[in-house]
């Protein structure tokens, strides 16, 4: 009796542990942190993009209204194609969008919005990439929605026509 | 007094060569333990992206800021999620992969227990 259930069993586990990887396979294996959590912005100082002033982040980000931050770069081609919709978000007036320049040559970085306008109502400089990861960024580009200084969500990668239908609902 | 001079200035820098020296040693011990998001399978020590150069400067100023290292690792797992550390500590989503080698152990020492000690 115990010869017959053996073999049984064997073939049962194995059959979960075959489910289990195969089901295995069809997760993604690129790690994303979290999108969705309320975070405190943090507290910094930098310099302002046009005139190279210190600036403090208490005085660019004011409670009662919605901020979208977005981290870009010249050298960054998704965010050429983002570009536009940060200019048509702009049009509205409803939100303030301010720009994080990000590990960027500022000449260039002039001439790309000299070609593709500016949609930012502040942009501060991030020269070495350190206030990114103090925003808990890991790349270019990357957008945070902000309300009342706290991070409500987090775009990673361009934006597009979705995700902009998406922050016009948070705004009304 | 020339040469005095020298063995001077040698033996006021000494000290401090060797406290860069345990410094460089602690960042390139936590940076080793950071996991790099940008190439992922690759440590935030092994990588050469924009996001890892900028990592090793944060590690670099926390640690002047007299941060220890695991106020560190808990300052990059607030902003990244526990996902960046290479050694997660034991949670409700990690116990299974802390606490399985130890059932199988036991579960085998069970087995081999009964098997052929008992049977003696």
């Amino acid at each position: 009796m115990k010869n017959k259930i053996l073999p049984f069993l064997v073939i049962i586990i194995f059959g979960v542990i075959f489910f289990i990887f195969y089901k295995g396979l069809e997760d993604s294996k690129i790690y994303t942190p979290a999108v969705n959590t309320k975070k405190e912005i943090p507290v910094f100082n930098t310099k302002e993009f046009f005139s190279g002033e210190n600036v403090k982040s208490s005085n660019i980000f004011e409670l009662d209204k919605i901020y979208l931050l977005n981290i870009w770069s010249s050298w960054c081609v998704p965010c050429r194609q983002e570009h536009l919709f940060l200019m048509n978000l702009n049009l509205d007036n409803k939100i303030n969008i301010i720009g994080m320049n990000y590990k960027d040559n500022l000449k260039n970085a002039e001439n790309f919005l000299k070609e593709l306008g500016n949609p930012y109502k502040e942009i501060f400089i991030d020269l070495d990439g350190t206030l990114a990861i103090e925003w808990g960024a890991y790349g270019v580009p990357e957008s945070f929605l902000i309300h009342n200084n706290e991070i409500i969500k987090k775009y990673i990668g361009p934006l597009n026509q979705e995700l902009v239908d998406e922050i016009n609902l948070f705004i009304k | 007094m020339k040469f005095l001079r020298f063995i001077l200035i040698v033996i006021l820098l000494f000290p401090y060569s060797n406290i860069n020296a345990e410094e460089a040693d602690k960042r390139n011990k936590i940076t080793k333990n950071l996991r790099c998001l940008i190439c992922q399978g690759q440590s935030v020590y092994d990588s050469d992206s924009e996001f890892a150069n900028s990592l090793k400067i944060v590690v670099d100023k926390k640690l002047q800021e007299g941060l220890s290292e695991d106020q560190i690792y808990e300052y990059f797992k607030i902003k990244y999620g526990e996902w960046i550390l290479y050694d997660p500590g034991l949670n409700k989503n990690t116990y299974i992969l802390w606490l399985l080698p130890l059932l199988i152990f036991l579960i085998g020492g069970a087995i081999i227990y009964k098997r052929f000690i008992v049977k003696k």
